[in-house]
């Protein structure tokens, strides 16, 4: 369980990213944090395991209180959190493997990692991991070589070989056509079922976010201005997240959009 | 603004009126100090040595013309030499200049306040003196040899990988690092899996490139006593035997060729 107690952080700028927010995730809960551009979404997922150093406020994993740790103690629960980045993040240059075992560095020593002899289970967790996430075939090349949708893939399996207690997830699609997006999505979320584990889903797309996450948290301006299930996000509620905008056009849209897609779906299984 | 309103609409140009003034005049300013250079620079010359400058070229050609080829042999080892000072030196000079790239690289140095400018120091005053001078120094302070060579080199290579591999560091992506920070890897790991990997290639194209260009310098640093080819090459100046003079000027151009193969390989290799 995870508790965020009161963050603020203000940066050296003077600009307001976090305005004392405040939330509990629930074991298993799969929660969306949704917002406009600059409305403090990264800098959230990032406080809550110190990428970005929170000015005030607690985060609790469990009972640790993550806000009060010294360095060494840092790394042991960072550990424990897994992150999934947009773009990826993954060190191109390494093979797929390397990348799924990263994940492992917090618990291996430096010559360990260093020489890649990992523990043996590891190993056979990354590939029991890589199997998971349809990547098996993969594992040799190198992350560059890979299609965006199975960059992803590679990323979600980085984290999950941290063995976590909570996932942290910023803009998992923002870089993944339609189709794609909703298969990375759904396969978090099947994981985060599986295994009984929270998550909180930076994004950006509001469709999304209603389709896959249990509940949902409106940022803006650096507070918290909608807390509740993903059926009470209306009209009113958006517009309080976002500011004026024609939402029903929009939603709209995206069901064209997913109409569209379905249909050239279709289109294209016919003519195999 | 360069967009200036008329009649007919919004006028769009790449300057305004005052920057193609400031730029025409700055044209004109350097011609003036081309034509003003030439004219201080032509004021002492003897144009009768000038004139018959085509005659001293050819007669010296003359005198180095057949190069005396039987001279290889004894050019062998100060050629071993030369190739090991470059070698050496470049190894030296990179296992030196790779820490105090860290330490001067804006994203991974400990303190900008503190490590950042000295580390920043070292890179400039290496870079700031010669090879030649470095050994001019060296020899009288280590006595001629190929030690004095070594150490000139690596000096110098200090300055020129350190910069260019901060450099590199510094346009690491900043994600990846991130990502791997967040699986709660150490500082060492750290380095390992998140910068390694992407300034690898950086990493070996500096250093082959450095090695490429300190086979050229090594095969002078003889002249200021510091081994190798130049030794011979000055020895042989000194007595006036030009043939002598041509053939180790073929055999540094055929290193400088075989090195900048061998680097063109490399690089070709890690890209």
């Amino acid at each position: 369980m995870l508790t965020v107690d009161a963050l603020t952080k203000t940066y050296k700028t003077g600009d307001k990213a976090l305005r004392s927010v405040s939330f509990t995730v629930p074991k298993g809960q799969v929660l969306g944090l949704i917002g406009p551009s600059g409305a403090g979404k990264s800098t959230l997922i990032r406080c809550i395991n110190r990428l970005v150093e929170p000015t005030e406020g607690r985060v609790l994993l469990g009972d640790l209180d993550i806000t009060a740790l010294p360095a060494g103690d840092l790394r042991r629960a960072r550990r424990r959190i897994g992150m999934i980045f947009q773009e990826y993040a993954l060190v191109e240059r390494l093979t797929v493997m390397e990348n799924v075992l990263s994940g492992r560095l917090g618990y291996v020593g430096f010559w360990r990692s260093f020489l890649r002899r990992f523990p043996g289970e590891d190993v056979e967790n990354a590939f029991r991991l890589l199997d998971r996430v349809g990547l098996i075939d993969h594992a040799d090349k190198r992350a560059d070589a890979l299609s965006g949708g199975q960059r992803q893939r590679v990323g979600i399996a980085r984290a999950l070989a941290q063995d976590p207690e909570l996932l942290l997830i910023d803009e998992p699609t923002a870089s993944l056509d339609p189709k794609t997006s909703r298969q990375i999505m759904r396969l978090i979320v099947e994981i985060c079922a599986e295994q009984d584990l929270p998550a909180i889903i930076n994004i950006h797309d509001v469709v999304l976010a209603q389709q896959f996450t249990q509940r949902i948290i409106g940022l803006r301006a650096g507070e918290v201005v909608f807390d509740g299930a993903p059926e009470l996000l209306d009209e009113s509620v958006l517009t309080r997240i976002y500011g004026e905008e024609d939402w029903t056009a929009m939603r709209r849209a995206a069901e064209e959009d997913h109409h569209a897609e379905r249909d050239a779906a279709e289109r294209m299984a016919g003519m195999v | 603004m360069p967009v200036t309103q008329t009649e007919n609409g919004p006028v769009w140009r790449l300057r305004t009126p005052r920057a193609r003034l400031a730029l025409w005049a700055g044209w004109f300013a350097l011609v003036a100090l081309t034509v003003w250079c030439w004219q201080v620079m032509t004021r002492d010359t003897i144009w009768l040595f000038v004139l018959d400058a085509p005659q001293q070229a050819a007669d010296i050609g003359s005198r180095m013309f057949p190069p005396r080829l039987a001279y290889i042999e004894r050019l062998l080892w100060p050629l071993w030499d030369t190739i090991n000072m470059a070698t050496l030196g470049t190894l030296l000079g990179v296992v030196i200049a790779t820490p105090i790239a860290f330490l001067a690289a804006r994203n991974t140095s400990p303190s900008l306040l503190i490590a950042r400018p000295i580390a920043l120091f070292i890179i400039v005053a290496s870079r700031s003196i010669n090879s030649l001078i470095w050994a001019l120094l060296l020899v009288s302070i280590l006595g001629p040899g190929l030690l004095a060579g070594i150490i000139a080199i690596a000096l110098r290579s200090i300055g020129f990988v350190g910069k260019l591999l901060y450099e590199a560091i510094e346009e690491t992506e900043a994600s990846q690092i991130e990502a791997i920070q967040a699986t709660g890897a150490g500082g060492a790991q750290l380095l390992n899996y998140g910068y390694w990997p992407q300034i690898a290639p950086a990493f070996w194209g500096i250093s082959v490139f450095r090695w490429d260009i300190n086979i050229r310098e090594s095969a002078v640093l003889g002249l200021v006593g510091a081994g190798g080819l130049g030794l011979q090459l000055q020895a042989s100046l000194n007595v006036l035997a030009w043939p002598q003079v041509t053939t180790i000027l073929l055999v540094i151009l055929a290193t400088v060729v075989f090195s900048e193969w061998v680097s063109a390989k490399v690089r070709h290799a890690i890209i």
